[in-house]
């Protein structure tokens, strides 16, 4: 009898969780692809390819193509370098610069694009004009609005994906098997290059190909910087596409289309990563645990230590401070001066502007919201997942694989096909079409901790609770609740921190009164409103840093 | 057996913590020298310090006539000029390399010719009967196998030293068993000295032409096998090689008894050397007890706690007064029940101070 009524509490559960995935992930995507194939009653290919082979889609598709690629093969070099000076290296201040490195998650980077379009535009940054009026240039010494400029802005941005994969993987790696390398008499370069590069060669390539999936379908920084000289990617011509034609067929059509695109490169990206990983993941890591082997840098050790330091100055220090600064200007193009700078931006968009006021409430509400449910939701399709074994999982596993293969811009394009009133609910201008579509883009995020918080928690515990005379929602709620908390918690703030400056998905959504924080600096900063964009920038940094900080006080607690 | 490898005086200190303190020995052509000892007890510092991982804090370590570490002559060789063969507790064979590529690594390092190479990879090979396996990656060998390409890699270049670090204690037991006696044969056809750490004693022993005996980095005793069996030169060697029994005796000016009020059986006497101690420990092995009648006035009383039997021997716990001991029985001979009193004689008893 027991059994019969928890079978049941287990279809439910299931059920909820296909429902949920299905209405919010799974229903916008197909009608996507519905409305590309589909045309007035037939199926119809060669449409699609014909609107492909237009130039201008044709364009973004080749632009986003080199600018992921130049991105991704930026980063993977940045972050592997500095993974491995600041794991296997002798260099000095090490750990103070492996935070450092992660900075650049935190900040969102069309704030930094904005920046560097202050410091490096060709006529009127900063260090342009700096090298033109002092020391005799004739033109700008590097151009921003270019294929170089926007992939050097995206790989400031987005090395640490690799970063962070490669030092987990050299920090775990077992350093027997660099020692028994030279003890057989390789030095170390040898050894870097024929044992440790390529034993953690899988983590490269599989941090490579997240950047590249995040810089197919990045909307910021082509956005901010490419407009100039008509550069422009996938996500940048739907969203010109949907905002200018105010939602026409054709060009719902055109933007259903690229959004195709970006599915299906996105699901061979992830396609080939799990490939790589679950092939070519060596167990590599080891039992006893002495101290790795640090390469002596010698000569090399200072040059290289100087060489961080101004990397991190130039690249995280400098666009910070200059957003600040320009935030506090009252006309922007006056010098910084103590005269020029005040805090009268920041106390009008928080006290007075409504535009602001309104865009950082919209954020932090819709923010709080989408992760609180995102964090239930995500844990209760997590338990499906991970610990049930029930008929039908298999669809659960594969819609579950779904939010993480879904770029934002192609989410915010289903949300408005499924709910602006074709199937009887109209949420389009609301906050509520915001909400949802934050749901969706973040669900990937909830799924992955609380599954990982969820493999920890081994079968046995709930069958010794049940064993005790436990019911099947009394070993739920007292044993795995309490035990996958922490991944709660983590799924909350991974959520929480993100949507507060989100921009991909809300660009495409907003409304005048549903502004969010990202939509408002970007669309200030469109219209030239440069020092209180700058300012709502600054503010958003902070709260980003604070909020950053606050939880990594948490955490560490929690692991001590 | 002149030495060839030779540590003077070497000593490692972490901050405050000594882990090796002044260690001195040599080891000959050819000899397999064993360190054992508990985890934690500066044995494989040691041989890290002889390998070249690790830095001395004091001391020399020399390789024939070549000075390999001085940190008083400002002298040090790197691991790779020091031309050792090493064996790792985990392994560590490299998985994006064939069984037939890890074993030719160190012999590409040294730029010899393509067909030398391959005939001393196959050598290798064939010494530890890998040759089936040349193509494969080690990831799909078992832990012997993982093992034996290991080995096999080691001996490529011929060294004059082989360092090996518990290679055996992430094998299955019958197989640890069985490698034992592969890595003796190696040595024996190749001829070169092994350092072994371990802290099993028995693969100490079927191994080694000597054992050195370390504790919390200082050396215990060293010597043959035989010599550390029969005659341990403290209580610490003696609880670490084999079964024992330690009683405290309770020594009052002339008189001593055991905790209880249990008398020294007759004829007992406490050494002459321990004259000055309170408290000392009277060592036994379980194997080397015999049973006496129950009233003999030479031996040493107790009642039968407990009697199990596992198979070949049967198993005693004595009670002594208010301490228990262990002894054990060939199966066929009769022996007293539980419950019942009992005399027993130690067959080589030994005394220690009680704190060794």
């Amino acid at each position: 009898m027991n059994t019969k009524s928890s079978f049941g509490v287990a279809q439910i559960i299931l059920f909820l969780s296909i429902a949920i995935l299905v209405v919010v992930v799974a229903f916008p995507v197909l009608l996507i692809l519905f409305n590309a194939f589909w045309v007035e009653d037939h199926f119809n290919f060669s449409g699609a390819i014909e609107i492909l082979k237009e130039p201008e889609t044709f364009k973004a598709l080749i632009n986003s193509l080199i600018i992921a690629g130049m991105s991704t093969i930026g980063s993977t070099i940045v972050g592997t370098f500095f993974a491995w000076l600041v794991t296997r290296t002798d260099m000095p201040h090490k750990r103070f610069m492996k935070s450092m490195f992660l900075v650049p998650f935190m900040l969102p980077s069309f704030i930094g694009a904005m920046a560097w379009k202050m410091l490096l535009s060709p006529n009127a940054g900063f260090i342009n004009r700096f090298f033109m009026d002092n020391l005799g240039f004739d033109g700008p010494i590097f151009n921003l609005y270019s294929y170089y400029g926007i992939s050097a802005v995206e790989v400031m941005y987005l090395f640490p994906f690799v970063f962070i994969q490669v030092c987990g993987a050299l920090e775990r790696m077992d350093p027997t098997l660099e020692e028994s390398a030279r003890i057989s008499g390789a030095g170390l370069f040898t050894i870097t290059r024929k044992i440790t590069i390529p034993l953690v060669l899988p983590s490269i390539l599989s941090g490579a190909l997240l950047i590249m999936l995040y810089s197919m379908a990045h909307f910021g920084t082509v956005a901010v910087l490419g407009i100039e000289n008509g550069i422009y990617n996938i996500p940048v011509l739907i969203y010109e596409r949907i905002h200018q034609s105010g939602g026409s067929f054709e060009s719902i059509r055109t933007g259903t289309v690229l959004a195709t695109v970006l599915v299906i490169s996105a699901a061979c990206i992830i396609w080939a990563q799990r490939k790589i990983l679950g092939s070519g993941h060596y167990q590599i890591i080891g039992g006893k645990s002495f101290r790795p082997m640090e390469l002596k840098l010698r000569g090399l050790k200072y040059p290289l230590m100087f060489f961080c330091f101004a990397y991190i100055a130039f690249t995280i220090v400098l666009p910070t401070v200059v957003i600040f600064l320009v935030g506090g200007l009252s006309t922007y193009g006056l010098s910084f001066t103590p005269e020029n700078l005040s805090l009268d931006n920041f106390k009008f968009i928080l006290f007075e502007y409504d535009v602001t006021r309104d865009a950082i409430f919209n954020s932090v509400t819709l923010g709080l919201t989408a992760a609180i449910i995102t964090m239930f939701a995500g844990v209760m399709i997590s338990y499906v997942i991970v610990k049930m074994d029930v008929k039908g999982k298999g669809i659960l596993e594969f819609l579950g694989m779904l939010p993480f293969s879904v770029p934002g811009s192609v989410i915010a394009l289903g949300v408005i096909l499924a709910w602006s009133g074709q199937f009887g609910i109209n949420l389009y201008n609301t906050v509520w079409i915001i909400l949802v579509a934050y749901i969706a883009r973040y669900m990937a995020f909830s799924l992955k901790a609380n599954s990982a918080a969820l493999e920890q928690v081994h079968d046995s515990l709930v069958e010794a609770s049940r064993a005790c005379g436990a019911t099947m929602w009394q070993s739920l709620k007292d044993i795995v609740l309490p035990l996958v908390k922490p991944g709660m918690f983590a799924a909350f703030f991974l959520i929480f921190l993100p949507s507060l400056r989100e921009l991909t998905v809300s660009i495409m959504l907003y409304a005048p009164t549903t502004r969010t924080i990202g939509v408002a600096i970007y669309t200030l900063n469109e219209d030239g409103e440069t020092v209180i964009s700058c300012a709502l920038a600054a503010i958003a940094l902070i709260i980003i840093i604070v909020g950053q900080t606050v939880i990594n006080h948490f955490t560490k607690k929690e692991s001590e | 057996m002149a030495g060839f490898v030779r540590l003077i005086g070497v000593t490692k200190r972490f901050g405050d913590v000594t882990a090796v303190n002044n260690l001195n020995y040599e080891i000959g052509k050819g000899e397999c020298f064993s360190m054992l000892g508990p985890s934690g007890c500066g044995k494989t510092t040691t041989l890290r310090m002889v390998a070249g991982f690790e830095d001395l804090t004091e001391g020399e370590v020399w390789v024939g006539d070549q000075l390999f570490s001085s940190p008083a002559k400002n002298h040090y060789t790197p691991p790779e000029k020091r031309n050792f063969g090493m064996v790792f507790q985990a392994f560590a064979v490299w998985p994006h390399l064939s069984v037939y590529e890890n074993v030719a690594f160190p012999l590409r390092i040294r730029k010899l010719s393509e067909s030398e190479i391959d005939q001393r990879t196959m050598d290798a090979l064939k010494a530890t009967n890998l040759v089936a396996a040349k193509d494969q990656s080690p990831d799909y060998l078992s832990g012997g196998g993982k093992q034996r390409v290991a080995l096999a890699r080691a001996l490529a270049i011929n060294p004059d030293v082989m360092l090996l670090d518990e290679p055996l204690s992430s094998l299955d037991p019958h197989l640890r068993e069985e490698m034992r006696f592969e890595i003796k044969d190696l040595q024996m056809k190749y001829g070169f000295s092994i350092i072994y750490v371990t802290h099993d004693q028995s693969e100490a022993m079927a191994l080694s032409d000597r054992i050195l005996v370390m504790k919390l980095g200082v050396v215990q005793q060293i010597d043959t096998p035989l010599n550390i069996y029969n005659n341990p030169a403290n209580k610490f060697v003696f609880s670490f090689i084999g079964l024992s029994n330690f009683l405290a005796v309770n020594q009052d000016g002339s008189s001593a008894q055991l905790p209880g009020g249990v008398a020294l059986p007759a004829g007992v006497t406490v050494p002459d050397r321990l004259a000055g101690e309170s408290v000392v420990s009277w060592a036994s092995r379980p194997s080397e007890i015999d049973f006496l009648p129950a009233d003999d006035p030479t031996g040493l009383h107790g009642v039968v706690n407990r009697k199990a039997f596992l198979g070949e021997i049967i198993d005693y716990q004595i009670q002594v007064g208010e301490q228990t001991l262990r002894v054990q029985k060939g199966r066929r001979d009769p022996g007293p029940e539980p419950g019942e009193n009992c005399a027993l004689r130690f067959l080589r008893p030994f005394w220690y101070k009680e704190d060794e």
